[in-house]
């Protein structure tokens, strides 16, 4: 099992730092331990690459089907190019540690998107929140990092409560944990008060998870605050293993109440809270963002917004919009993970991410600020990048759902409309990085040539994955295919 | 080998920002050797196909889930606007010839315009021609807000959202439409063909038709186009009136008219004596052509006469569009050649020749200067555009805008009378600008240092616009005869049933 190897390799990255590089220089310890941890993973990878097509093991506490190989491999990709960005990072002296935690998460992530059991799902996302939380508050010279951790630490553990009162509720109504056991128990008590407070409790465990409104309170702080790494992982990883979760949850888990948001056919269910959490998101992300100065808050709320759009999957709950979610979402990631290399890069130089410290980029370092234009018009949804497949397929799918009815084009209109807006910020960062001047006392940048080669790498799959969108689009198509079966 | 004009101009983007830092020269070559092969492939297709009908340029499978495919084809009406490109591409760089700051990058962002127009103008495919569409956004923000002049980050912001929110409408109606066909195929034919609903066609048709009219100046969503023009670099306004703004044009008559037929007929009642969307976009064309020359009666900033004339001469293309009679929309692709060489040519002769020189774009301040004398050449340019911008016969614009007032003749003829009146006021603005600009009375001795020459790349790029005005002038049927057996393809045969005659 993957999984295995993973925690195997923490372990041995742990004791490696711990025993033999204890004082050695930081960049050096960074580079054993980032080599080991990726090595790690790309074992990993290969052994997900043999694993039998489908197993299920202990009703469906362990699942492998091919749709979970490829989020475990995309996964492990994440987390490698995390560990790589981190290499060149002078924050902390706990080398091993840091890569442990990382490797940790990792785990619960690979757990999670791997089950159908409520017990492991929930174990799986505290153990990959725990190590969030430290890996937040990391950077120990700095109180904001710690008060964002806290914050985190606290809404966090908040929404697991609530979380965990869904699922004990939902177990007591269909007397198992196992989520097609709970559907085909729970069907057609659509009216139950304790099936509506099991949905809404779930639906605000996982909105805090995915950084929806109104729980996305946590989001602009951690982003803002932590180090380069762990923001960059909990933007990417974390968010691809939550929202797939979150997806399987609701509509495998609650199959049958779902509901419905069609445009003045509104049923109760889940679906039409997630439509009204999904346009306020939308709305508040992309309001919001406009306002603010500092590029990694920028970033916190037009992952709020993003998040918002993401939802529409869920509100459609089809096979094809789950294609859609995570094409969307693994692009997303990409180009979310580049972005903040691209800031972690900038920081280290001018000392503070806000917006005028991006002042003249262009001229100060050409090929980075190129892949900044990519990661940002991707996430603008402009082609020919990924984001802009992603948005295309993301919609269609929403519309395809009710197809004889365009029932949800109400909230195709705003998701497009707010990506209109959402151009606005997005060129106000480029307008700095390319319009404007350096200042005057601005020289070159330095980019470690880690972080360039990876970052260079990322804008080449953001561009690859826009110009020929059906090298993963097919092989998500094909996964959803086969696990269904 | 058409394909290769989008091809050649993005390898050219591409090949200048890895050149060195230092040479500009180079670059400057390297970008005009890409227009100019650009055009050659186009003039090539231009001459070879003199059917007009459609050519598949290239057609692969690109997206198999969805049924899109990468397909590349032509006919008459986008062989023409191919040609424009061509011929604007090479103007443009021949008139930037001094842009002397950040000059790679420039010219790539410049390439990488003209690239994706060509892309618009050849797509086939829906999907492909969005992806088009949207890509020229990008190029054209950073043209303004870098290399532009007064209120540059404004116009060209204002510039970006107004596309973005026009592509935007007609993401919607292509996502909606696509769905209601079944979810099959992205193709033009295809969906065209797709007997759509009425009541579909009503609500499709107007949002996609005016998400493409925001780019071709659609009154009154049309207060981008001073504000970029104004702001933006000669050579970027020359390809913003030239060519971008008959993007949308031609989306119109490509995507919205094409798809949505039934969604021109009429609804059956009457609101405020409209009775169709025809109606009321005939209308908004006419306001936009009265209001436009009106407004440009009134300016006291050169470049916004100009700005405001486009304004204005865009309205022809749309009320053609709506005549839904032949030689009506005929005019319009002719009108679409035509403004594009014209605007062209007098954002060169406001951009470069005066406003490079005098640094000043006010009327009043440019009359003592004593231009006609200072630069002759200039002001010979400028009385030949403006003739051809009036509509005088000879050149292009009298052929294009007499065959859209014969349209509308038959279609509006009440509404005709009143383009009449924007017709008149287009002769006087141009005879004010020009009488200010170049001729005024109370010409002083000239104090000011000799301006500089006229350089050879502006002689030589204002040489190629007018001689092709007057050529299509003399001889329109050059473009006609592939814009009628364009216009007669099964493609158009939605609009052909309704109200064609």
């Amino acid at each position: 099992m993957p999984e295995v190897i993973i925690v195997v390799t923490a372990l041995i990255v742990l004791s490696v730092d711990l025993l033999f590089l204890r004082n050695q220089r930081t960049h050096l310890r960074f580079a054993v331990v980032a080599s080991l941890a990726s090595l790690g993973c790309v074992v990993g990878i290969f052994r997900i690459l043999q694993a039998p097509e489908q197993t299920n093991a202990l009703n469906g506490m362990f699942l492998a089907n091919p749709l979970t190989h490829l989020l475990q491999i995309a996964l492990l990709s994440l987390t490698i190019i995390t560990v790589l960005l981190s290499v060149d990072s002078t924050f902390t002296e706990h080398v091993g540690e840091f890569v442990f935690l990382i490797l940790l998460a990792t785990t619960g992530m690979l757990f999670l998107v791997a089950t159908q059991d409520l017990l492991i799902i929930f174990i799986s996302l505290e153990l990959l929140s725990l190590s969030l939380y430290v890996l937040t508050a990391f950077n120990k010279r700095d109180s904001r990092s710690s008060e964002a951790a806290l914050k985190y630490f606290l809404f966090g553990s908040m929404s697991a409560a609530f979380l965990l009162y869904g699922f004990s509720l939902l177990y007591g109504l269909s007397n198992s944990t196992n989520l097609i056991q709970i559907a085909s128990a729970i069907h057609g008590q659509s009216t139950s008060p304790l099936l509506a407070i099991a949905i809404i409790t779930t639906v605000i465990g996982f909105g805090f998870k995915v950084a929806a409104v109104p729980f996305h309170f946590w989001a602009p702080d951690v982003y803002e605050s932590a180090n380069i790494p762990a923001v960059g992982f909990i933007a990417s990883a974390s968010k691809v293993a939550s929202f797939f979760i979150f997806f399987q949850v609701m509509v495998v888990g609650f199959a049958g109440v779902e509901g419905s948001a069609v445009w003045r056919h509104l049923v109760h269910g889940w679906v039409p809270i997630l439509a009204a959490i999904a346009a306020l998101s939308m709305l508040l992300g992309n309001f919001v963002a406009i306002t603010q100065s500092s590029v990694r808050r920028l970033l916190a709320y037009s992952a709020i917004a993003h998040a918002g759009y993401m939802l529409l999957a869920l509100v459609a709950h089809t096979q094809q919009s789950l294609a859609a979610l995570i094409y969307y979402i693994l692009t997303y990631a990409l180009a979310t993970l580049g972005a903040f290399a691209v800031i972690g890069v900038v920081e280290k130089q001018t000392g503070n991410d806000h917006l005028s410290s991006f002042s003249g980029l262009s001229r100060r370092a050409p090929l980075l600020s190129a892949c900044l234009f990519a990661f940002i018009l991707s996430l603008a949804g402009i082609p020919p990048l990924a984001g802009f497949f992603g948005k295309f397929y993301l919609f269609l799918s929403a519309l395809n759902a009710t197809p004889g009815s365009n029932g949800l084009l109400w909230l195709v209109i705003l998701a497009i409309a707010m990506s209109a807006v959402s151009l606005y910020y997005y060129l106000q960062l480029l307008k700095r990085a390319f319009v404007a001047d350096p200042l005057a006392d601005a020289n070159d940048i330095h980019v470690p040539a880690l972080t360039q080669a990876v970052v260079v790498l990322l804008a080449a799959a953001t561009l690859l994955l826009g110009c020929a969108p059906n090298l993963l689009l097919r092989w998500i198509l094909e996964a959803i295919a086969a696990s269904s079966r | 080998m058409l394909a290769w004009t989008i091809y050649i101009s993005f390898l050219g983007a591409l090949a200048l920002l890895l050149l060195p830092k230092a040479s500009t020269t180079a670059a400057r070559v390297l970008a005009l050797l890409v227009a100019v092969a650009g055009f050659g492939i186009a003039l090539n297709a231009f001459l070879t196909h003199r059917t007009g009908e459609l050519i598949t340029v290239a057609r692969h499978p690109w997206i198999p889930a969805l049924g899109i495919e990468y397909h590349l084809a032509a006919d008459g009406i986008s062989l023409c606007l191919i040609l424009l490109t061509g011929i604007v591409a090479i103007t443009g760089i021949l008139f930037s010839w001094n842009i002397e700051r950040r000059t790679k990058e420039f010219f790539a962002f410049y390439l990488l315009l003209i690239g994706s127009v060509y892309g618009v103008f050849l797509s086939y495919d829906l999907f492909l021609l969005f992806v088009f569409y949207e890509i020229v956004i990008i190029p054209k923000y950073f043209l303004i807000a870098i290399w532009g002049s007064t209120r540059r980050e404004y116009g060209a912001m204002k510039l970006a959202l107004y596309s973005f929110i026009g592509s935007a409408m007609v993401l919607i109606g292509l996502i909606a439409a696509y769905v209601v066909a079944g979810a099959k195929s992205m193709s033009l034919d295809a969906l065209a063909g797709y007997p759509f609903p009425l009541h579909f066609q009503m609500f499709a048709f107007p949002l996609v038709f005016v998400g493409f009219a925001i780019l071709a100046g659609l009154w009154p969503f049309h207060t981008w186009a001073p504000t970029g023009h104004v702001a933006a670099p000669t050579a970027a306004s020359m390809l913003l009136a030239g060519v971008v703004m008959k993007l949308g044009a031609y989306g119109c008559l490509r995507v919205a008219m094409t798809l949505f037929p039934l969604g021109l007929s009429p609804w059956g009642f009457h609101v405020l004596g409209f009775g169709s969307w025809r109606d009321v976009f005939a209308l908004l064309a006419i306001i936009g052509i009265v209001y436009g020359a009106m407004v440009a009666l009134v300016q006291k900033d050169f470049k916004f006469v100009i700005g405001y004339s486009s304004v204005s001469h865009m309205g022809f293309i749309l009320l053609g569009l709506m005549t839904l009679n032949q030689i009506g929309i005929s005019g319009s692709v002719v009108q679409m050649f035509s403004h594009g060489i014209l605007a062209g040519l007098l954002f060169a002769v406001v951009g470069r020749m005066v406003y490079d020189r005098t640094h000043t774009r006010e009327l009043a301040a440019l009359g003592p200067m004593n231009l006609n004398k200072a630069i002759p050449f200039a002001a010979v340019t400028f009385v030949l555009a403006g003739m051809a911008s009036m509509g005088l016969p000879g050149f292009s614009g009298f052929v294009a805008e007499l065959m859209i007032l014969i349209g509308a003749w038959h279609a509006f003829p009440i509404l005709a009378i009143c383009t009449g009146l924007g017709i008149v006021v287009g002769v006087v603005y141009v005879w004010r600008a020009m009488q200010k600009a170049f001729f005024a009375e109370h010409a002083l001795a000239s104090s000011h240092s000799p301006l500089p020459p006229i350089s050879i790349p502006e002689r030589l790029g204002a040489v190629i616009l007018l001689a092709t005005s007057i050529a299509i002038g003399l001889y329109p049927q050059m473009l006609l005869k592939i814009i009628t057996p364009a216009l007669n393809s099964p493609l158009f045969e939605g609009i052909r049933k309704g109200g064609w005659n």
